[in-house]
């Protein structure tokens, strides 16, 4: 692989875009570190990197959303100044967001002129003037919609290539994806594709941001890698593969293990079977999983985020329905139970998404420690609360769990993002679960955290307890995990061992390739 | 410890600011000099005071107008806890009255004993199962409590004004029931030249202290206020979310609809077209006044219905009635508003003030 050759400034105006050494500063990280990129005209560029990489920060800078600490920005070979959207539009740069734009009662014609109105007589807004506008620019780069539709009835894909179309409508040569692809079915996917291509068939250039390798493999034509706010790598698509990329992507860092004894698995405890869940807008998200929990291991479920894994813990925590499948623990089937009932079974559950789910803000960090058991002895004693027990038992969790401040009548919502994380991890350790179904436990804790509750599960592993382990953090899987499985788009891609894989190989599967695959290449 | 006192300090010094609002109002309607004005300032208070607080009968005229206030103020702070806006205790009001009338009208048979609490359960229930339909169109279709208690407002309204004018009219061509029976009329604890004071306010003031019980001693009011809160929180925690908004609006009704009841039992003896009028949408400024607190809603009550006897007198000095809706209008709007009072006494805590 040679080194991306950092272009004389006389080459310049080959290139669509030129950001050189872009700093942004965010009150807690260093977003973009001395960032370069060089997009060059009528490609497609991709940038890759984790969560949090500072992908999208980047681009946002482009689009005039946040201005950079320092660091220059060039387009079509000229620095300019974007001090917001509207500059970015004048200098015929486009983004469609993840989040779409759009106005749902209105039709497309009426969106994708919202702005620019073709307007008559008395500022009269001139409908078929817009119709035929913007039946004009559709038919131009071949992306069909359907003019008089409301963005209401129109299903997501459709709905992007409107925002598409609204960029197109207001001159973009330089058109900005983010994530594009997150909320898209496979197949809208590659409809998506082909537009892009279209696009590019049409001079315009096109940069898109993604995780997902495959996707970078199949359409870009030059790929940027970004790890922790810095730039790790530039190459042309033609001379790297996806674990190429997937290495430049998580890096090689020394993995943080913990020690643990050797995998003893005690009986089954939990079975899933099958197991179809669909997400909030109703398309399948969990695509017939089974698989197995036994005591005294703990089961890792690898994979970037998006892929079925948050619909699959709420499912078995009784939060989402399952549309088919089944779900056994100790034999006993608990499919369609209620969280509570299944919670009465031992399994306790700590959440992904801490805010929604697992803390009630305005309750007092007593009151959130008791939740899940404010029903039942030692807390209530016919329908009273005990507040006494309440309070002891809040005051030994902070303690041992070293919630700061060591204060329990605080309102939940006045603990910072790391101590509520540990007050929720507290409570759903004082259970004494025989199943734990843990959702990325160690999200916004510092290492001394980490490293606490890392043992604490081990601790409960050890003592017999089955852990199922959802993680975007790949050293957290590996270093946890007695067996991983990994998730993409719904599916398992394979189960393997932590100690007969790589992590780059990891990344390949959650990439989309299957084990089978990945050991075959090995050869 | 904070926020306990910025809950009683808020309402306090929104008493306070309006009073003085009103007070220049009042300096301004006055004539002559300035001093002249100042009397006149004096006089109005004076009389507000002695109207609502100047001898027994005046006293027992506040008490039986709070009794009511205090029951929808609890109807509807209950329900903010859980988290739902229920308007409709106006509507609830009417049909628990309405249906306790109804009963109690041809309760004669039963000796007193069984009479009264028979009806008033009636009403209860009454009231709990008109609101209740809101509270199960909420958890079952997702429809708002707002829109379905309005509407069901609007039916009640209807249902009422029907039936009194109609079927259950007493025959004399007044839009009124029949009277009730004996037995089921609430005693008196007092009586004064023409006014009677029912037990009704200590049925309210016991209803204030069962829900105080409810909401903070017990594992049910632990749910309710979860689900207020955060429904995907409490629904992760095992609390059954449809369950508990059926419940608060039930429970909400319920208070609502004895509010109704007792003025039939305790003051109307029977039901009238203008029974509730507005009573049930003065529950929604109590519960704003009491800060949603029970205890705060007895004393919310007490200060609306003082103001509201008290004006009376004030006329006879020459002072418009209206006045109070403005004294009332600007505490409302100030206990709304709540950041104007925290920053005009530096209550908030980026400021760090002496509170």
């Amino acid at each position: 692989m040679l080194p991306f050759q950092i272009p004389e400034p006389s080459a310049y105006s080959r290139y669509a875009v030129v950001m050189k050494k872009i700093r942004k500063q965010f009150p807690k990280v260093l977003a973009n570190d001395d960032v370069d990129l060089y997009v060059e005209r009528g490609e497609i560029h991709a940038i890759v990197g984790e969560n949090g990489a500072g992908k999208s920060t980047l681009m946002n800078q482009l689009y005039g959303l946040y201005s950079p600490d320092s660091g220059e920005i060039l387009v079509g070979g000229e620095e300019v100044v974007i001090h917001g959207p509207k500059d970015a539009i004048n200098a015929g740069i486009g983004m469609v967001h993840q989040h779409f734009m759009l106005v749902g009662p209105l039709t497309v014609a009426e969106n994708i002129v919202l702005g620019n109105e073709p307007v008559g007589a008395m500022d009269v807004f001139r409908y078929q003037k817009a119709r035929q506008e913007v039946q004009k620019i559709s038919q131009a780069y071949g992306l069909t919609v359907d003019v008089d539709a409301r963005i209401e009835d129109l299903p997501v894909g459709s709905q992007q290539r409107v925002e598409i179309l609204k960029t197109l409508y207001r001159g973009a040569e330089i058109l900005i994806l983010d994530e594009p692809t997150a909320v898209l079915t496979p197949q809208e996917t590659e409809d998506l594709f082909r537009v892009l291509k279209n696009l590019q068939k049409n001079g315009k250039t096109v940069i898109f941001i993604t995780h997902k390798l495959n996707e970078v493999m199949a359409v870009s034509n030059n790929v940027t890698v970004m790890r922790l706010g810095k730039v790790t790598g530039r190459i042309p698509t033609s001379e790297t593969s996806p674990r190429k990329l997937a290495n430049m992507m998580v890096g090689r860092e020394v993995l943080l293990r913990v020690e643990k004894s050797p995998h003893k698995p005690g009986s089954e405890i939990l079975r899933v079977d099958s197991l179809k869940v669909k997400d909030n807008r109703g398309l399948m998200a969990v695509e017939g999983v089974s698989f197995t929990l036994h005591e005294g291991e703990i089961l890792g479920i690898a994979g970037v985020a998006g892929n079925g894994q948050t619909e699959l813990i709420e499912s078995l925590a009784g939060l989402r329905k399952a549309d088919s499948g089944s779900v056994f623990f100790e034999g006993a089937d608990i499919t369609q139970k209620a969280p509570r009932d299944i919670r009465e079974l031992g399994i306790s559950h700590i959440a992904e998404d801490r805010f929604k789910y697992a803390m009630v803000r305005e309750f007092s960090v007593a009151f959130n420690m008791a939740l899940g058991r404010h029903y039942k002895h030692p807390f209530a004693k016919s329908g009273f609360l005990r507040e006494e027990e309440i309070y002891q038992n809040a005051k030994k969790l902070v303690e041992e769990f070293d919630v700061r401040p060591r204060e329990i009548h605080i309102l939940a919502s006045n603990l910072s993002g790391g101590n509520q994380q540990k007050m929720v991890v507290a409570r759903e350790f004082a259970y004494h679960p025989k199943c734990m179904l843990v959702a990325q436990p160690t999200r916004g804790l510092d290492i001394g955290a980490i490293e606490f509750i890392h043992k604490t599960l081990i601790h409960f592993r050890d003592s017999n307890v089955g852990i199922l382990l959802v993680s975007m953090e790949l050293e957290e899987i590996f270093s946890l995990c007695d067996r991983i499985l990994v998730m993409y788009e719904g599916s398992f891609m394979g189960e393997v061992k932590p100690d007969e894989i790589s992590l780059e190989e990891i990344g390949l599967m959650m990439a989309g390739q299957t084990w089978e695959q990945v050991e075959g290449e090995r050869a | 410890m904070k926020t306990n006192l910025r809950r009683v300090l808020i309402p306090i010094v929104s008493v306070f600011i309006s009073l003085l609002v009103a007070s220049v109002i009042i300096l301004w309607i006055g004539e002559g000099g300035f001093g002249e004005r100042f009397v006149f300032l004096g006089d109005a208070y004076r009389a507000m005071l002695k109207g609502a607080f100047g001898d027994t009968a005046a006293w027992m005229d506040t008490i039986i107008k709070m009794t009511p206030l205090i029951l929808t103020g609890l109807a509807v702070g209950f329900g903010f806890r859980a988290g739902v806006f229920n308007i409709g205790a106006e509507g609830q009001m009417a049909m628990g009255a309405l249906t306790a009338t109804l009963f109690a009208v041809n309760a004669s048979s039963f000796p007193a004993f069984i009479a009264i609490p028979l009806t008033v359960i009636v009403g209860m229930l009454a009231g709990s199962v008109w609101a209740g339909i809101a509270g199960f169109l909420k958890a079952k279709t997702g429809a708002h409590e707002v829109i379905t208690t309005i509407m069901l407002n609007w039916i009640a309204y209807n249902i009422t004004n029907w039936a009194v004018s109609g079927p259950f009219n007493d025959g004399l061509n007044n839009p009124r029931s029949p009277e009730i029976a004996e037995a089921t009329k609430l005693p008196n604890i007092l009586s004064s030249q023409a006014t009677f004071m029912s037990y009704g306010i200590l049925i309210a003031i016991a209803a204030a202290v069962v829900i105080y019980v409810i909401l903070y001693k017990t594992s049910m009011g632990y749910e309710i206020k979860s689900v207020g809160f955060n429904p995907y929180a409490s629904e992760y925690g095992g609390i059954n979310v449809s369950k508990n908004i059926i419940l608060t609006m039930a429970i909400s009704g319920a208070l609502a609809g004895l509010a109704g009841t007792l003025e039939s039992m305790g003051l109307y003896y029977r039901f009238y077209g203008t029974l509730t009028s507005g009573k049930g949408f003065d529950g929604i400024s109590i519960a704003l006044i009491g800060q949603n607190n029970p205890f705060g809603i007895i004393f919310a009550s007490l200060l609306i219905s003082g103001l509201r006897t008290g004006s009376n007198q004030m006329q006879y000095v020459g002072v418009p009635k209206h006045i109070v809706t403005i004294i009332q209008s600007i505490i409302i709007f100030l206990v709304a508003a709540e950041r104007i009072i925290t920053s005009l006494l530096r209550l908030d805590k980026r400021k760090g003030g002496a509170a």
